[in-house]
């Protein structure tokens, strides 16, 4: 009985209406436990996503390319002038990076910074009838590996068994499922520039990134260059960094420096991460739509309570309770499902990630994975319990400003 | 000091509408301190709303009432709410008890609202006033398994809870039988004459009214004697 009245007389109305109460609980708990599982599943995937990405993939690649297109000398000196060019011929021959060897020596003394040259371009691999149109990415290995996940993710041979064969080539996984290729197999490279090899897989690898797997493979730099026809030729350099925070900033300072097209991380997955942002927002409206049927749950009782307690309402007022009080035990009552439904839903939150933890199954997508990759956060619960709470408290709003504004003369008078 | 526990001075009050209605009309009342007053008249004669007026339950279109001498017109709702809550103790023909709490809780809300009282305090007193008019055998008991004569006893013992100068009765035996109506009024007639309350009942029942101090009759809204 230490209780304050209007927290007793709210508490009173709650307990006297058990079942409609345990709905509207329900359906906060609900609420929040989806949003605790849903945030941790999806988070959890993402999180694990970017990981992969930063550990697999170089930070930055500095392409052979030029983001924009060099102005025409007509131009720049007529800068202000219309100038209307036609009969532009692109170069014929891609040369690759120029002065890529001195880039590398300059890049090379800055700390914390490990670069390996790569010429990347198509190959056609025919191997049992069967034709596969795959990328082919000349590497170092001794610098490659310094850079790139690859020598850590081969499933079988190393790479330094690029150097010991003649010909030699790693493959990825899904290249050798798809042609039924094995180790040691020796299969006929095509390249666009008309080259013909036989060369004899020395590697298998998985980096768990199914697009890469799919269609990567790796053969040495200088056996890459005889294949597209370009002796010498680099067309990419990857970089690793020992902080990844610095990608952004470092792959700007990289292409205002020698002027070639220079991605960090986060460039080259746009897509992926373009994806991620259109699956929170789908994520949080549809937790977000399953608080708001809850929200009606709430105002759907408390509406229910101050139709049904009219009269208590006109007795309390004529007693001389103000109107505010009045309104204060309403909101009381959003406020304690509010509350309730929230602890009982962090429980059930918990439960739910725990039980999905537990799950263990095969899944190829963007990644490969073994089960839900959860993350687990006590925002989420912060935010769960904000939303829930506020919500709950303005659902009980109306209902409470309704009691409140009885004319205590129209109930006493109507029922006498 | 004024000698009037309630004093409503040229009291009207008009239902705006398209066609407004006149509830009460130049009413001009006094009820002494310890009076028992009883208000009789046929329905529809605004016996009621006048109560309502007396009670600060309701705010006049014109004229005005004063509650111990102080006047009331133009106050605030919440300053009506208190001075409802400190000297005006209501009766209605329902109980209007809270059907979630015990008798004794139920005559506490008034203490507790008021809060001048400890909860201890406040639980002893509403023990002490159900005590007093022979219910304590159901303090522990929820308003509905109580008899109606029992019910309004509680609704009783509930508007003496802060100790009101002022008791204001509508229709309070409207739903009891002959008997228990005597035994009601014959309690509001001890805490007129005891306990110096001022007491005023609204009834249309001309045999128990006879039982009061002062009678006025109400008729469209005006004192007829």
């Amino acid at each position: 009985m230490a209780l304050p009245l209007g927290l007793d007389i709210a508490l009173q109305h709650l307990l006297h209406r058990r079942r409609q109460t345990l709905v509207s609980l329900l359906g906060v708990s609900l609420g929040v436990a989806f949003f605790i599982a849903i945030s941790s599943m999806m988070q959890g995937f993402q999180r694990d996503f970017i990981a992969r990405i930063i550990d697999v993939q170089p930070h930055i690649i500095v392409k052979a390319e030029i983001r924009n297109a060099p102005k025409q000398p007509v131009e720049t000196l007529f800068e202000a002038g219309a100038v209307n060019l036609s009969g532009l011929k692109p170069r014929d021959e891609n040369r690759g990076i120029r002065g890529a060897r001195n880039m590398l020596a300059s890049l090379e003394e800055r700390p914390g910074i490990h670069v390996a040259p790569a010429l990347s371009g198509n190959l056609l691999l025919r191997f049992g009838g069967k034709d596969l149109s795959v990328n082919v990415t000349g590497i170092d290995p001794e610098r490659e590996r310094k850079v790139t996940h690859i020598e850590k993710d081969l499933l079988s041979g190393s790479l330094d068994a690029l150097y010991t064969n003649s010909n030699a080539i790693i493959i990825g996984e899904g290249v050798a499922k798809k042609a039924g290729i094995r180790k040691d197999d020796l299969i006929s490279a095509v390249s666009p520039a008309g080259v013909v090899l036989k060369m004899k897989v020395v590697g298998i690898f998985s980096s768990g990134i199914t697009l890469i797997d799919n269609f990567d493979t790796y053969t040495l730099l200088k056996k890459a260059q005889v294949l597209q026809n370009r002796p010498n030729v680099v067309n990419r350099v990857n970089i690793r960094l020992d902080d990844v925070e610095q990608a952004g900033p470092l792959a700007a300072e990289i292409e205002h420096q020698f002027g070639y097209r220079s991605e960090p991380w986060q460039e080259q997955s746009r897509n992926v991460l373009g994806i991620f942002v259109i699956q929170n927002a789908i994520m949080y409206s549809t937790v977000s739509a399953i608080l708001i049927v809850a929200c009606f749950g709430i105002f759907n009782v408390i509406s229910t309570v101050v139709f049904e307690k009219t009269r208590d309402i006109g007795i309390l007022k004529s007693m001389g309770f103000f109107d505010r009080d009045i309104r204060r035990i309403f909101i009381m009552e959003g406020l304690i499902v509010g509350i309730i439904g929230t602890l009982i839903g962090w429980a059930m939150g918990w439960a739910l990630v725990e039980f999905m933890a537990s799950m263990k199954f095969e899944m190829e997508g963007f990644v490969r994975a073994q089960g839900f990759v959860l993350y687990r956060t006590p925002r989420h619960y912060i935010l769960s319990a904000a939303m829930a709470i506020v919500s709950a408290t303005l659902a009980a709003w109306v209902p409470a400003r309704r009691a409140s504004r009885l004319n205590p003369v129209d109930i006493v008078r109507g029922a006498g | 000091m004024s000698n009037s526990a309630v004093e409503a001075r040229l009291l009207t009050r008009t239902l705006p509408g398209e066609i407004p209605v006149t509830l009460v009309r130049d009413i001009d009342l006094t009820v002494a301190k310890g009076e028992f007053l009883a208000i009789t008249g046929p329905s529809g004669s605004g016996k009621s709303s006048l109560l309502y007026l007396l009670g600060l339950l309701d705010v006049p279109t014109s004229g005005s009432v004063l509650i111990g001498g102080r006047e009331t017109t133009g106050l605030d709702p919440d300053r009506l709410a208190e001075i409802r809550l400190a000297a005006i103790g209501f009766v209605f023909q329902f109980h209007f008890l809270l059907p979630e709490f015990t008798c004794l809780a139920n005559v506490e809300i008034p203490i507790r609202r008021l809060s001048k009282l400890s909860p201890r305090q406040a639980r002893e007193h509403a023990a002490f006033l159900l005590e007093s008019l022979e219910l304590s055998d159901h303090a522990r008991k929820h308003p509905d398994q109580l008899s109606g004569g029992q019910r309004q006893r509680v609704a009783i013992a509930r508007a003496l809870a802060n100790d009101p100068s002022l008791i204001l009765a509508d229709e309070p035996t409207g739903n009891l039988d002959t008997r228990t109506a005597h035994l009601v009024f014959d309690l509001f007639r001890t805490l007129a004459h005891e306990q110096g309350r001022t007491v005023v009942v609204v009834t249309h029942d001309h045999e128990l009214a006879q039982s009061a101090d002062r009678r006025i009759h109400l008729v469209d809204g005006r004192i007829s004697g």
